[in-house]
């Protein structure tokens, strides 16, 4: 018999944290690349500031709900979770599916789906410190902004933002996935990339939207990633209602993993590994 | 080492691909009517020319391709069902990818890869630092990957492929780029390995060294089908397939035509550098040399082994 180590427990939550982990320390390494998105997210944020607290006073300080204190929450919140929440539908495993790649994934004692999901959680977790504090320092410090008057708002608020961040990883590995068919997903890639800012509400608040429009939103994970958290970070939405919108991100969270565990299953037997 | 369990066992594995041929569909087959059975511990080497169906196998062996046809067993499980378990017991080794983590230093790669297969505290330290030892990791173990020389990347690709100590080990063109010392460490390493822990091997190759050094069984396929397994020697008996030796001489000479189980291939330079193959199994290079020596003043020698395109190329052409 061939000497083997012995390994312990089977299923273990233990390899996806630690792949976590690696994400985030890889992350790390591109710091220069951090410090151009604060830039590009502030200076974003300064044009959202022009052009919706002048919209706001148009409407006589009070537009659908919003005032100068939360729209300029809603403005800083949401451009700093923009490095942390997937928004442009890129992901490292997609272009691991179109280059062969994956067979490294497959290779591993570990769902792909999972460990990849951990990968992005991790690179988005890290994003949170040269990009999501600043951000959001600055819309505290510089231009002034509402924040949640309980301790409870700010631990809600941090668990929202944390599945705002798992459910663009997983609605993002959905796009990936397609590759197991597509090969080539650039256009599915940048079909997300549009309607995903929209929805989530990151050009607008879902709330100023027609009716109709903010019905279709609201039936796409989209909000979850970033509405959602920004309404309830902000505190914008409090009690029971904040509760209310965890909950479905929740639920955007358990569809979009299912469908990303029911499409490697079916692609994996389709899936012609590109090159060598 | 024990041969009576099969780690590997295929009876008619196939493969087929859609390939698209301009507008029309046709299907490739990669792999066809493929039975072979491997042993715990052999050391066998996979060739065969590009696209003979050499990778294709490999990954269905691991679980990563579905095949078309046939039935398929490693290390006792069923690789597409059983992917995980048997991620366990296996060690790939993908020349052309890396499964280290690109931007952090390379000690990390197998922190994390102890955590993705469960290794114990005391169970990864002792395994990292034999494989530190043994593949002489140890200097560059803090600098990121993306730094690193392909031979050491290569070296560090090895480690961590069996961190977790796989009873099986499959190498796709593990040496492929590397120069001659570093194939020569990592062949040293791979004999090691299998002396100590009883690894089973198998490896694709087109460079004769490997196959030579490493491995006492051939598989060589054709087209997908398999046409010859057997020892290395049989192999080259039976297409004759012949070593170089080239010799540079200190003067002028004529054809060296009449040395003894030599066939004399051609000279360049008006008779200062000749040709002469010989087979292996009738002579060695150290009596050709003695012979022509004998003759004529020989400033150097290189020895030209048969590649493995040469070897698969008489084989093909025996076969048609």
């Amino acid at each position: 018999m061939p000497t083997s180590i012995q390994t312990t427990g089977r299923t273990s939550w233990r390899p996806y944290w630690r792949i976590l982990v690696a994400g985030f320390r890889r992350q790390s390494t591109y710091r220069l690349a951090a410090l151009g998105g604060l830039i590009a997210n502030t200076t974003f944020g300064l044009l959202k500031v022009a052009i919706l607290f002048a919209t706001v006073r148009a409407a006589g300080g009070d537009l659908n709900g919003y005032d100068i204190g939360t729209i300029s929450a809603y403005i800083w919140i949401s451009q700093g979770l923009l490095g942390s929440v997937n928004l442009n539908g890129r992901s490292d495993i997609a272009t691991r599916i179109k280059d062969g790649g994956i067979v490294v994934d497959f290779l591993r004692p570990l769902s792909v789906q999972a460990a990849s999901v951990a990968t992005e959680v991790g690179q988005s977790i890290f994003a949170l410190i040269p990009r999501g504090l600043p951000t959001v320092s600055i819309g505290v410090l510089v231009v002034g902004m509402n924040v949640p008057s309980a301790a409870s708002g700010y631990l809600l608020g941090a668990l929202s933002l944390l599945l705002g961040i798992v459910v663009s990883a997983t609605t993002v590995y959905l796009v990936a996935a397609a590759g197991f068919w597509l090969v080539e997903t650039r256009g599915l890639q940048i079909l997300y990339m549009v309607v995903s800012g929209f929805f989530a509400g990151l050009f607008v608040p879902i709330d100023l939207f027609p009716n109709a429009l903010r019905i279709v939103a609201e039936c796409t994970p989209f909000p979850s990633m970033l509405m959602y958290p920004v309404d309830v970070l902000s505190g914008r939405v409090v009690g029971m209602d904040a509760l209310g919108l965890v909950g479905l991100q929740v639920l955007w969270l358990v569809l979009t993993a299912l469908a990303g565990h029911l499409m490697t299953r079916a692609g994996r037997r389709k899936l012609e590994v590109q090159g060598g | 080492m024990s041969t009576d369990t099969a780690i590997i066992e295929t009876r008619e594995l196939g493969r087929d691909f859609k390939v698209r041929d301009g507008v029309r569909r046709r299907t490739l087959t990669a792999v066809d009517d493929l039975s072979v059975c491997v042993g715990a511990g052999e050391a066998v080497g996979y060739i065969g020319a590009n696209g003979a169906g050499k990778s294709t196998t490999i990954k269905m062996l691991c679980g990563i391709l579905v095949p078309t046809r046939g039935s398929v067993t490693t290390c006792g499980l069923r690789p597409v069902a059983d992917r995980r378990e048997l991620a366990r017991q296996v060690g790939v080794v993908f020349g052309q990818r890396t499964q280290l983590w690109w931007d952090l230093p390379v000690r990390e790669s197998f922190t994390i890869l102890a955590a993705i297969h469960g290794l114990g505290r005391t169970a990864e330290t002792a395994r990292t630092e034999e494989l530190v030892d043994r593949l002489e990791l140890a200097e560059f173990l803090g600098t990121p990957v993306r730094q690193l020389s392909l031979g050491q990347r290569m070296r560090a690709e090895v480690a961590a492929a069996l961190l977790h100590s796989p009873r099986l080990v499959i190498l796709d063109e593990p040496t492929i780029g590397l120069d001659v010392l570093s194939k020569q460490r990592l062949r040293e390493f791979l004999v090691a390995e299998r002396t100590v822990h009883g690894t089973t091997l198998l490896l694709t190759t087109h460079d004769m060294g490997d196959v030579e050094r490493l491995c006492d069984r051939i598989l060589l396929v054709d087209r997908g089908r398999l046409v010859w397994d057997g020892t290395l020697a049989g192999l080259s008996r039976t297409v004759g397939a012949q070593r170089v030796l080239v010799v540079d001489l200190a003067a002028s000479t004529p054809d060296l035509v009449d040395v003894p189980s030599t066939q004399h291939l051609g000279s360049e330079g008006g008779g200062l550098r000749q040709r002469l193959a010989f087979d292996p199994d009738t002579t060695t290079a150290a009596k050709v040399l003695a012979a022509v020596s004998e003759r004529v003043e020989v400033l150097d020698l290189a020895v030209e082994e048969p590649d493995v395109e040469d070897v698969v190329r008489r084989v093909y052409a025996a076969r048609r």
